[in-house]
């Protein structure tokens, strides 16, 4: 641990800290553009420069420098304070001072640090450099001549998405950042550019013009795009969402979210349910909440009444239902709405155990049937970093562009039931082996030939530091899952079951992908936010609230529990989910054992513990040891990486993103 | 105090004669160079050190020096096995003023080449690559046949003259970047990518090419290298004066009457160098105006200064310029000192990588000054200006071409401020084109 004065105090610092760190613990301020904790250190903006001795007797770019041990490191010396107004004076020169049109107003890296560190005034006299605008896509708008060279883009897209989507081309003060060919950045998680970018540069096209940042009300949340549970910031304004921006969470999201995450909310105020519908000889007619209500409780099913979760649910909502139809005699509650029927009988055989943060450190992964990249684009990223530790990756399933290399094995699933030798011993030999074995992996036997190789690969061991390593990892697709399985949302026969018993009322929890063909005899209640495949099939519409509409605790796949806030109210009549329930078991004329929100949540924390803290829930490491055989050609279920849900689906920006950058039209530019 | 014949390292340095192995080993070269080589590293190392040979790429680091930052114990990969090292031949010869390197490629490729065994055995290197400029194409030509002849000769390749020694050298063409002379944008593009300096640390010894320890060499560092190890530090280290010893590629050009590249004892003084091998100035030495004595980077010289100052490292530095490559460039009374010292802030601002910000956004605007100067088309406080924003680049760059664009202008207005302010008085547009 080298000790170093920084500014005259002595303080001690980790090894391997840069210079840069160590200024940040004695609690100084360092300015900068280019240095990112997460990306590697370019050292070009120059912004960052300290005094330091012993050195040569000029100013070192702190974020390169490593700290060692006697260092007298200077911040407010007049050569320091004079190499910042140098630094911010060259800036300048080029950038245009269009900030009071410019969306990166109010929230600037630029425009704060000339404020802190700049000389108050330019004598620059001659013509300022003007840069054309590039076309980056639907998402990012691009606004070149603003773009100081930082480079964070294209670190971000060569490092961190693994796509050589972005860099510069030619030289000098002619250097321009482009996607090379102008062609828009196709990757999962482009947009977080955006967010890097430390000047209105790139800015985001969606949200442009909309808002400045004082005007948001910014709420914490959590995202349900996928079953990873990113941390997101709600910002709204008035009733409506108008971006999402990624929370620091290192043990999730790190501080990206995925492009469907960030896009989708413009859906949120399209195609919503904002009144009570009932069916009337076939046409859904407007209704009041009572007539709706009255005409569900007049068929008095009784026990005869089954729920089906959709993917975007909150546990309070679930367990509101399970309440439900607990007092009404029914457990007839399931989750898995496209009919699978893996066993459940033990959750940590469908978890994934190994957690985002320690994947990174695996050295040997199989993955069985998931397309990473769309299906969980932060965990894509994690994966990369394995790979980059020198990880070893085997995939089986049909071949996808993968942004870290790996062996694909074949596409049938019958693989598992042999594992080719190489791989084999790639994963006996491994000191961390893992398996992420992903939707498409599950059923057909899957999940059971998977926990054989685990158990017979000791995937579930002790590490030399005493720590316990379980590398059996399930990757699940929604964001209601765990939380689903946790609360008893799985029948033994997945959704066939429900079908099996004919219940007089279907209640569908935001449940669209449902084949509700099968329900045709029974009461279709669709509670839920969109009009979409549900709502097209129900005999009776609830209005509910969205995930930004409600307070909500969600489970990740890992089986990380997280609370999400309610950021906005939902629209017309639509209630928040729990309270139409509750509503309900008054139609029915039954109890379910709260009367409010801190009533339900202490209900659920009693009956499920794990849902009570934040935090992961303890599954234990206790695989069963599986066994039999698998079989089946592997079929990735997201067809649509900008199209999986509801919200996506009404989403204007997500349809342009579907149709240009998956189905390659023509760029839908409004004429100007 | 002339070099004498005998005592020259490049003896077809004029091409007089072909620049093949065969003439090449008549005049010594590939002489005894197993004999070199079975003195040891350590040995060849110490003998470089003894030399006082600096580098002569510019910066004058000691060679012999530079050789020993190489890690003896080399350092491991991932998979633990022991990473090569390698040398690299910085022949990406692009200094306005500098033309030495072509001159040993094409007439003397061989000293090169023998000088890469010799420094890359010393090294530990397992191979050497020469970087050549873009635009040298007939000498890439011929290095590209010297070297086939020194491979079917089995001088280079699996036991090297017979030394048991296995090197290879591979010869790498650039595509015209000046800054790819730079020694750790040169590493980068012999990697395959964008040609931008690298932060140091770490240093090239530690982590260079594809993350390897690395030595970047002058070609005239690496071509006298031989000839040191047979003639002995000590016959080298008998020229020039102390700290500033050797012989010395000295490129003369402009106003002189017959403009050369030259062979000549380091600390030979400015005068005696023009006298003997260039005929003297043009129009007699009360025509001479300046002097940049280093390739364009440094800063000019006023008559004054320069012409009784020995021609080294020191004696430059001591008129406040440098001996860079020894590319000089003399200017006489008829030169638009202004327009020169702007076209190579031209040039500076043309071949800027553009990654970081004050040479990226300072060259530019010091050029347009410059420009407006040329006129006068400024006020008096432009050049003071001007001064502070060529402070504000040097030293706050990754590599140094912020310096070298900051010099010449800092040059010119140290000794010409009076023609700076004449200018503006008289405004005098007819000085642009």
């Amino acid at each position: 641990m080298p000790k170093v004065k920084v500014d005259g105090v002595e303080i001690e610092v980790p090894q391997g800290a840069t210079v840069l760190q160590a200024c940040e613990l004695a609690g100084k301020e360092i300015p900068r553009f280019c240095y990112h904790e997460r990306l590697s250190i370019a050292g070009n903006c120059r912004m960052c420069l300290v005094e330091v001795k012993p050195g040569p007797p000029k100013p070192q770019a702190s974020c390169a420098l490593p700290a060692n041990e006697g260092q007298e490191i200077r911040t407010d010396s007049e050569m320091v304070k004079k190499a910042r107004e140098g630094v911010m004076e060259f800036l300048l020169i080029n950038h245009p001072l269009d900030c009071p049109i410019c969306d990166q107003g109010g929230e600037c890296d630029l425009q704060d640090q000339s404020v802190a560190y700049g000389r108050g005034g330019s004598r620059y006299d001659e013509s300022k450099r003007a840069v054309t605008t590039k076309n980056m896509g639907p998402l990012i708008k691009t606004t070149m001549t603003r773009c100081i060279h930082c480079t964070r883009c294209v670190r971000f897209s060569e490092e961190i998405a693994g796509v050589d989507e972005i860099g510069a081309i030619y030289r000098g003060e002619n250097m321009q950042i482009t996607t090379y060919l102008e062609k828009a950045a196709t990757h999962e998680m482009s947009a977080n550019v955006i967010d890097l970018c430390p000047v209105g540069a790139l800015t985001s096209r969606p949200y442009a013009f909309e808002a400045r940042p004082w005007e948001l009300k910014k709420t914490i949340g959590i995202d349900v795009s996928d079953a990873v549970g990113s941390n997101i910031r709600i910002d709204s304004r008035g009733r409506e969402v108008l971006r999402v921006l990624p929370r620091v969470n290192d043990d999730v999201n790190e501080e990206w979210i995925s492009d469907k995450a960030r896009y989708q909310v413009d859906g949120l105020t399209k195609r919503r349910l904002d009144k009570p519908f009932l069916r009337k000889d076939g046409k859904l007619v407007a209704v009041s909440w009572q007539e709706a209500f009255s005409a569900i409780a007049s068929l008095n099913p009784g026990n005869s009444i089954a729920a089906v979760a959709g993917d975007m649910l909150d546990c309070e909502t679930m367990f509101a239902a399970k309440k439900l139809l607990g007092a009404l005699g029914s457990s007839l509650l399931e989750g898995r709405q496209t009919g699978m029927d893996y066993d459940c009988s033990s959750l940590a055989a469908v978890n994934f155990n190994t957690g985002f943060n320690d994947i990174e450190t695996a050295d040997a992964i199989l993955i069985v049937g998931s397309q990473v990249r769309t299906e969980a684009p932060l965990v894509n990223v994690r994966l990369r970093k394995a790979v980059k530790r020198g990880a070893k990756v085997f995939l089986i399933g049909p071949e996808w562009e993968t942004t870290f290399g790996g062996e694909f094995l074949g596409e049938d699933l019958s693989v598992l039931n042999q594992l080719p030798q190489h791989v084999w011993d790639a994963l006996l030999n491994a000191k961390r082996p893992a398996m992420i074995v992903g939707g498409a992996g599950l059923g057909r036997g899957g999940l059971e030939a998977s926990l054989s190789i685990a158990s017979q690969l000791k995937l579930v061991r002790e590490l030399e530091d005493g720590s316990t390593w379980n590398g059996f990892n399930v990757l699940h697709l929604s964001a209601a899952r765990m939380g689903g399985l946790m609360l008893g949302y799985a029948q033994k026969g997945g959704i066939a079951d429900l079908v099996a018993a004919a219940p007089k009322v279907l209640l569908a929890l935001g449940s669209d992908e449902v084949d509700f063909t099968k329900f045709a005899n029974s009461m279709v209640v669709y509670i839920g936010h969109h009009g979409d495949k549900g709502a097209h099939a129900a005999d009776v519409i609830l209005p509910a609230a969205a995930y930004t509409e409600k307070n909500g605790t969600y489970v990740n796949t890992e089986g990380r529990v997280q609370l999400s806030d309610k950021a906005v109210f939902a629209p017309g009549d639509a209630r928040e989910d729990w309270t139409i329930l509750r509503a309900m078991a008054d139609a029915f004329g039954v109890s379910v054992g709260f009367d409010n929100f801190e009533e339900l949540r202490a209900a659920m924390a009693a009956e499920v513990p794990a849902l009570g803290s934040e935090g992961l829930a303890d599954y234990g490491h206790d695989l069963p040891a599986g066994g039999g055989s698998a079989s089946g050609v592997i079929a990735y279920p997201i067809k649509d990486f900008y199209l999986t849900n509801p919200i996506a689906r009404a989403s204007a920006v997500m349809q342009q993103c579907s149709a240009e950058l998956l189905h390659g039209e023509e760029i839908a530019e409004a004429a100007e | 105090m002339a070099l004498a014949d005998k005592d020259r390292i490049f003896t077809n340095l004029y091409g007089f004669q072909p620049w093949n192995l065969k003439e090449a080993m008549a005049r010594g070269a590939w002489d005894g160079t197993k004999d070199i080589l079975a003195k040891g590293k350590e040995a060849i190392v110490e003998e470089m050190k003894a030399s006082g040979l600096r580098g002569r790429g510019g910066a004058g680091f000691p060679t012999g020096l530079k050789w020993s930052f190489m890690p003896k114990e080399p350092p491991k990969d991932a998979a633990g096995n022991p990473k090569p090292s390698f040398l690299v031949i910085n022949a990406d010869e692009s200094e306005p003023g500098s033309c030495k390197d072509r001159e040993i490629m094409r007439h003397d490729p061989h000293l090169l080449f023998e000088g890469a065994l010799v420094a890359g055995f010393a090294m530990g290197a397992r191979a050497a690559y020469i970087y050549i400029r873009g635009e040298y194409i007939r000498e890439a030509e011929v290095l590209f046949a010297a070297r086939e002849e020194a491979y079917a000769a089995g001088l280079l390749g699996k036991n090297a003259c017979g030394s048991g020694y296995d090197f290879d050298v591979f010869v790498h063409r650039g595509a015209g970047a000046y800054i790819c002379g730079e020694e750790t944008a040169m590493i980068e593009s012999l990697e395959g990518k964008k040609g931008q300096p690298r932060l140091k640390p770490p240093f090239p010894a530690g982590a260079g090419l594809y993350g390897c320890p690395t030595t970047v060499n002058n070609v005239e560092s690496i071509a006298v290298a031989p000839t040191i190890m047979r003639r002995g530090a000590a016959w080298f280290s008998s020229f020039g004066n102390e700290n500033n010893r050797g012989t010395k590629l000295f490129q003369i050009s402009g106003h002189v009457d017959k403009p050369c590249v030259v062979e000549e004892e380091m600390s030979i003084s400015f005068r005696e160098l023009i006298e003997k091998h260039c005929g003297g100035i043009r129009g007699g030495w009360d025509n001479l105006l300046a002097v940049i004595p280093g390739g364009s980077s440094v800063p000019l010289v006023p008559a004054k200064d320069i012409i009784d100052c020995p021609m080294d490292y020191d004696g430059l530095k001591a008129v406040g310029s440098g001996l860079g490559t020894a590319a000089i460039i003399v200017m006489d009374k008829s030169t638009d000192i202004v327009r020169a010292i702007s076209r190579i802030s031209y040039f500076y601002k043309h071949e800027s990588c553009g990654q970081c910000t004050p040479c990226r956004e300072g060259t530019g605007w010091m050029w347009r000054v410059m420009e407006r100067l040329r006129t006068g088309d400024a006020s008096v406080e432009e050049i003071d200006m001007l001064f502070q924003v060529t402070k504000q680049v040097e030293g706050h760059t990754i590599c140094a071409l912020g310096d070298a664009a900051a010099w010449p202008i800092q040059g010119l207005i140290r000794h010409f401020r009076p023609e700076l302010e004449r200018r503006i008085a008289e405004n005098m547009p007819e000085a642009a084109e």
